[in-house]
């Protein structure tokens, strides 16, 4: 009987990886092998915004293992996602070279605008693709580590926790909001030109940051899948339903939460490293508030604690989003809280709950 | 010159400084067959004292029932001594060597002392085997555990304890479907993987039937000797059948100790007990 539910599971799992398979190849190759005249044919436009939910997708994976498996609600997950976004946008910044307007040979134009005379010391080392990827992921983990470190040592939990989150993400926007700060201010960083040599506005650089996309998030769900089933996972779902009797058994919960967290972190450093070169621009509206509640939203919408409901749902949003800023933007964020309220009463499982709880109980 | 000499003596290389010496509680010692000291201790919450000058002594091997009114400080006692509360003075001491005092409460769970809630708390959306072996005793830190694979003599062991807490056909059910008596059994359950030298006890038998409630008797008997066992209770019948020392609490402090007749005709427990 176990071993058909641990089976079961990972139909599931095998499921979710096939489609994403199936999707990460074939979107590209229906949009550079099929030619434009064929119905079959994707357009670039369309491939560029599905990469976007790919990535959204695993930054709702990382919101999903803090919150679905170990309780915590952070609210301030945008903030590591935007800190990725930022260590990509450099290495793009930097890439441009002396093609900027003022054709300055290092400076990115909006020094130049500011009279710069020279590259901030931050700003050293990010011509190199390995190290800006380096920093995507570790800035957003060190983060993590120091507001972790404070929070889940003097047991701040539920509700403060959720509140403290909210204020770093948006102290982060207040900072990244000005020039001196170096990162471009509130234009943030744009006009990228190649990213490894290869034109951004390419097709084929396109059809390819897709697919690392959905790589990436792949492996993410594989890596996230791996310390839920182990016994960690099991603790850290233990952590979540009853904090006090996990301490008195043994487990050092604020070192667990801390790891668990600085490794949703540094995914969603990951997620925002591969959105950024997809969209083209980073600012701090990204650090908005507003935007990690959101993802939690998306998670909730799809279905806490499974990991691929956090997709669906990253996705069911986002495509709701795309099409009803476009054809209503007055109604898209009453739609949103109309959403988030008929979820949580109605289906509280989430979409993937809908189908995958009643078997379980079978 | 003088700062040189000092500056040297930090670069000696054969010295190794106290802050990094990492800081490992010893291993029990009850030598003196005393495992646990309680001192002076008084904690007083917004003024109101909840533990008053206490001093208990509990030996290596023993059964100990604490009873005594509500508010008697029974609770606030095991928060103490599982580090959940400071006292603001006072002295706690596992066996000879382990201050209490300066560990966590993971730490002090490692160290030995095991501990059964009030309201029986279990995992409820884990199954009754992971409940098992998430309290078992293990390498609890976060990578070990990441990488943790249930060995055989575990697996044994989970086995043998489902066996004992009478759960055997329920292993693979959630822990929340249980009733009442079987939480508190699973609760003991974990703290028998768990293998703590001290057992900390309360309310065992709460909403337990006459049988399971002599089954836990039993279970609780037979665990003293090999560990001490500190039980607290408020079914007294329950007190007769397995106590053969009493702590009576009240107010914070002890009222009385010895054996049950002892304890029972005592006039301090009778005035307390009875009002008269």
């Amino acid at each position: 009987m176990i071993f058909k539910q641990y089976f079961n599971n990972a139909g599931i799992s095998v499921l979710f990886l096939s489609i994403l398979g199936v999707i990460t190849l074939g979107v590209p190759f229906l949009n550079l092998v099929i030619p434009a005249d064929n119905p079959f044919h994707l357009s670039t436009y369309t491939m560029t915004i599905f990469g976007k939910y790919l990535t959204y997708a695993l930054l709702a994976i990382s919101v999903d293992l803090v919150w679905g498996y170990l309780g915590i609600l952070s609210l301030g997950h945008g903030a590591f996602f935007a800190l990725g976004g930022y260590g990509m946008g450099m290495y793009l910044m930097r890439q441009i070279g002396p093609r900027g307007e003022y054709g300055h040979p290092v400076l990115p134009d909006f020094m130049v605008f500011l009279n710069w005379q020279e590259l901030p010391w931050f700003w050293h080392g990010f011509q190199w693709f390995w190290f800006a990827m380096l920093m995507a992921v570790l800035i957003p983990m060190l983060l993590s580590v120091l507001f972790g470190w404070f929070a889940f040592k003097s047991r701040v939990t539920g509700v403060y926790l959720s509140i403290i989150t909210q204020a770093l993400t948006y102290s982060l926007l207040l900072a990244f909001f000005r020039n001196e700060m170096g990162f471009g201010g509130n234009n943030g960083l744009t006009d990228f030109k190649d990213i490894l040599g290869f034109p951004l506005q390419a097709d084929s650089t396109r059809a390819a940051l897709f697919a690392a996309s959905g790589v990436a998030l792949g492996l993410g769900y594989l890596a996230c899948r791996f310390i839920i089933k182990s016994k960690l996972g099991r603790v850290c779902m233990a952590i979540r339903d009853s904090e006090d009797r996990t301490l008195f058994i043994g487990y050092k919960v604020s070192h667990i939460k801390l790891c668990i967290f600085a490794f949703s972190a540094a995914l969603a450093g990951v997620a925002g490293a591969l959105y950024v070169p997809q969209v083209g621009i980073i600012n701090p509206s990204e650090f908005s508030p507003l935007n990690s509640i959101e993802i939690v939203i998306w998670v909730a919408v799809g279905g806490r604690a499974t990991l691929y409901g956090a997709v669906v749902g990253a996705v069911i949003v986002n495509y709701s989003k795309t099409f009803l800023t476009a054809a209503m933007p007055e109604v898209w964020l009453f739609a949103l809280g109309a959403l988030f309220i008929l979820v949580t009463i109605l289906i509280p499982d989430g979409f993937v709950g809908l189908f995958s709880k009643k078997k379980e109980a079978a | 010159m003088i700062s040189r000499e000092k500056f040297d003596k930090f670069m000696q290389r054969d010295r190794v400084f106290d802050f990094l010496i990492p800081d490992i509680p010893p291993d029990l010692d009850t030598r003196h067959g005393v495992i646990l000291y309680l001192e002076n201790i008084t904690v007083a919450f917004d003024g109101f004292k909840a533990i008053n000058d206490l001093n208990l002594y509990v030996d290596a091997g023993e059964l100990r029932c604490i009873i005594g009114p509500n508010g008697a400080g029974k609770t606030t006692m095991m928060d103490i001594i599982t580090g959940k509360t400071r006292p603001d003075c006072g002295k706690a001491w596992f066996g000879q060597n382990i201050n209490l005092l300066k560990l966590t409460e993971p730490e002090i769970a490692e160290a030995g002392i095991g501990r059964k809630f009030q309201k029986p708390t279990v995992f409820e959306n884990h199954t009754v085997f992971e409940n098992l072996e998430l309290s078992m005793a293990a390498d609890k830190r976060v990578f070990p555990t990441l990488f943790a694979k249930l060995k055989a003599e575990e697996k044994d062991l989970i086995d043998k304890t489902l066996e004992m807490i009478g759960l055997t056909k329920l292993y693979k059910s959630q822990a929340g479907i249980l009733s009442h008596g079987q939480k508190q059994w699973l609760e003991i359950g974990m703290l028998l993987t768990q293998n703590p030298m001290l057992l900390l006890v309360d309310e065992p038998v709460a909403g337990m039937t006459h049988q399971e409630m002599e089954k836990t008797a039993e279970l609780l008997t037979s665990l003293a000797g090999e560990r001490s066992v500190i039980v607290v209770e408020h079914d007294m019948d329950f007190i007769r059948s397995i106590a053969k020392k009493v702590t009576v609490l009240h107010q914070g402090s002890i009222l009385s100790e010895g054996t049950m007749d002892q304890v029972k005709n005592d006039p301090k427990v009778i005035e307390v007990y009875l009002g008269a």
